[in-house]
């Protein structure tokens, strides 16, 4: 569990405006509080961590980051104007893409019908608007080049993809679309070793870009392996944020257990959780 | 965590390559392909001496094929984009009953009676489309509700306004209407009578229409089946909705994070299905000039039946017209030909069953190997 990777780490400056702020948001769902009142920023070209375990609200905390719940309380700011998203289409019109934990990709469909899903490259033949299949397909195979996977053929379906070239699909599909923020909701979650390094090395080429990455995940070695700053939720409330370098593996594991209960397993299981 | 980072990808050595002729041959149409032979190799070597391949038996399998076709395409774009419609066959009846007490019973204009039942089953279609993603209920139950629904009322009007289950003398009001011929005339009657001239094809040897030929023309059934084609062809695969169809069939939660608007692709393929079942029963009422209470029963289950000989998916996202199209043309050629090759009419379930389960074996085989399911 070192804190050294390979990886280059996004310095950002500390007068850099966030791209997207967002104050003290909260959200009910009936009677249950699913978020009291999180506050999280995120700036160009940085990878900002999101921790939590499971039901912490790191799923509902981005999904109205990214427009599907509207904040019950709170204040979201993009490029320092005040914003209300309508749907996820204003949001992903804004820059905010999002790559989600499960499916982001239709296994039936091709790559590239998947590349361009909800944004059809169109031409028009004798008056009637018709999908531009060539355009598709041409900067399918470019963009998977880039990313390093290599395709049999754009019309190769996604379900003959692994989890990790599936994520990577994901991503360079928001990138391609013009990403400012890239919401990465558990995209190692359901990974093993190689295909795991492989995204987080995607996740740093995008970040060179950039665009500022939100990376969430209840894998603390995930995390440091390529965040900048590192933020814990725990039962809808932050913890906290803390900068690369400022906190121990450990400090977070038990920010996001909340501490005392897996102090305890810890010593149990010999310290290997 | 090194070669990730390579801007160029080496092929991977674990994957097979895959020759020309296989990859052309693996679509979804192969097992409506296959099928369509494999029905035509038997009944020429079985049937061809029965009159089943002159143009007068061509003709009759193709309407029965056309029919199965023009509802195949609605049910097929509906069964992609992830639901069923199990009111198919009320429709038809229901819509065949709103023209002849439209046209009939009120004396209005075809045209307009024509008109306004499709528009009130569009509206029903959406209706449908309405509940099932209001609610999230399966459509099969939805749909299933609107088959009783539909045809109680398609039992119950001409009882309470006429006193009978059939309502005849349409022929007669649909006489010179303009809409109404382009349901239930022929097209290219000039080319028959050419080619019934030339001796190319059988003409009626004596009787008052001596000299004609026997097929005097294409009925506009056969159109509407291929127009229908063509455009849910072309919609499907050629555009941007085409796309959301699939997506929102495949997986209509990660669609809906992509931006695809997978209420309104559902409820207007809800009303695509609805649509195609009025032409059906518009056709069928013109060509028969009734309209009976017990029209179109069983045609949601042949619809289907045909979309998924033609490789469709049962759970949506993936599938294919053109082999709804030839599973419709199996189903039709199957159905008149044991009736030329003189087999017992009861075996064609048999048939049926045993082609049914042929192809969906053979697509579930192939639809693995596209899209690498387990």
């Amino acid at each position: 569990m070192t804190e050294e990777t390979k990886f280059h780490h996004g310095d950002p400056s500390g007068n850099d405006k966030p791209i997207i702020e967002m104050k003290n948001i909260e959200k009910h769902f009936g009677r249950v509080i699913a978020l009291a009142g999180v506050s999280f920023d995120v700036k160009s070209g940085e990878c900002h961590c999101l921790l939590g375990d499971n039901g912490a609200g790191k799923s509902t905390f981005i999904k109205t980051m990214s427009g599907v719940h509207k904040p019950t309380a709170g204040e979201i700011f993009f490029e320092g104007k005040p914003l209300h998203f309508e749907d996820p289409r204003d949001a992903i019109s804004a820059g905010i893409a999002t790559v989600h934990q499960h499916l982001a990709m239709i296994p039936l469909m091709s790559v590239s019908r998947n590349f361009f899903m909800g944004n059809e490259p169109e031409k028009k033949i004798a008056g009637i608007t018709f999908f531009d299949k060539k355009y598709a397909d041409e900067v399918t195979m470019e963009e998977m080049r880039k990313m390093g996977i290599n395709l049999r053929g754009p019309d190769q379906a996604v379900g003959t993809l692994s989890g990790g070239e599936r994520q990577t699909v994901a991503i360079a599909r928001a990138v391609h679309f013009g990403a400012k923020i890239l919401i990465l909701d558990e995209p190692t979650s359901a990974l093993g070793v190689r295909q795991t390094s492989n995204v987080l090395a995607t996740i740093d080429r995008v970040r060179k870009q950039g665009i500022g990455v939100v990376f969430i995940s209840h894998n603390v070695r995930h995390a440091l392996a390529v965040g900048d700053r590192f933020t814990v939720l725990n039962r809808g409330q932050t913890l906290g944020t803390a900068k690369r370098g400022e906190i121990s593996p450990e400090e977070l594991q038990d920010l996001m257990a909340g501490g005392q209960e897996l102090a305890q397993l810890e010593g149990s299981l010999g310290g290997t959780v | 965590m090194t070669n990730a980072t390579q801007p160029t990808a080496k092929p991977d050595e674990r994957v097979k390559e895959i020759s020309a002729f296989r990859q052309a041959m693996i679509r979804p149409e192969l097992g409506g392909i296959v099928g369509t032979i494999a029905v035509f190799t038997f009944f020429l070597l079985f049937a061809f001496d029965s009159g089943m391949f002159n143009s007068q038996g061509v003709m009759n399998w193709s309407v029965v094929s056309a029919q199965f076709m023009i509802i195949a395409v609605g049910a097929c774009l509906l069964m992609i984009a992830g639901e069923f419609d199990l009111s198919v066959g009320s429709m038809i009846g229901f819509a065949g009953m709103m023209i002849a007490i439209f046209a009939v019973t009120y004396g209005w204009p075809v045209w307009v009676a024509i008109i306004v039942t499709f528009v009130l089953c569009t509206a029903i279609g959406a209706l449908n489309g309405w509940i099932v993603v209001r609610t999230g209920l399966p459509s099969f139950i939805v749909t299933l509700a609107f088959l009783f629904i539909l045809r109680g009322f398609t039992i119950f009007l001409p009882q309470v306004i006429e006193r009978k289950t059939i309502i005849g003398g349409i022929s007669d009001v649909a006489e010179g209407d303009w809409l109404a011929a382009i349901f239930g005339g022929k097209i290219l009657g000039g080319v028959f009578n050419w080619l019934g001239d030339a001796g190319i094809i059988a003409t009626f040897e004596r009787g008052n229409r001596m000299g004609e030929p026997v097929v005097d023309g294409i009925p506009m059934l056969i159109v509407w089946a291929i127009v229908l084609i063509i455009f849910g062809h072309v919609l499907l695969t050629k555009t941007k909705f085409g796309n959301w169809i699939f997506a929102s069939g495949g997986d209509a939660e990660a669609a809906r994070n992509s931006g695809v608007p997978v209420n309104r692709v559902k409820i207007l393929m809800f009303m695509f299905t609805a649509f195609c079942a009025t032409v059906f029963a518009v056709c069928q009422v013109m060509e028969f000039g009734s309209a009976g209470a017990d029209r179109g029963l069983l045609k949601e289950f042949e619809a289907i039946i045909a979309v998924v000989i033609g490789g469709a998916l049962l759970t949506g996202g993936y599938g294919s017209v053109l082999g709804a199209a030839l599973g419709a043309l199996i189903f039709g050629v199957v159905q008149q030909g044991l009736f030329f090759a003189g087999v017992e009419s009861s075996l064609f379930r048999v048939f049926l069953g045993v082609i049914l389960l042929g192809a969906v074996i053979l697509n579930t085989y192939i639809r693995r190997i596209i899209t690498g399911e387990r």
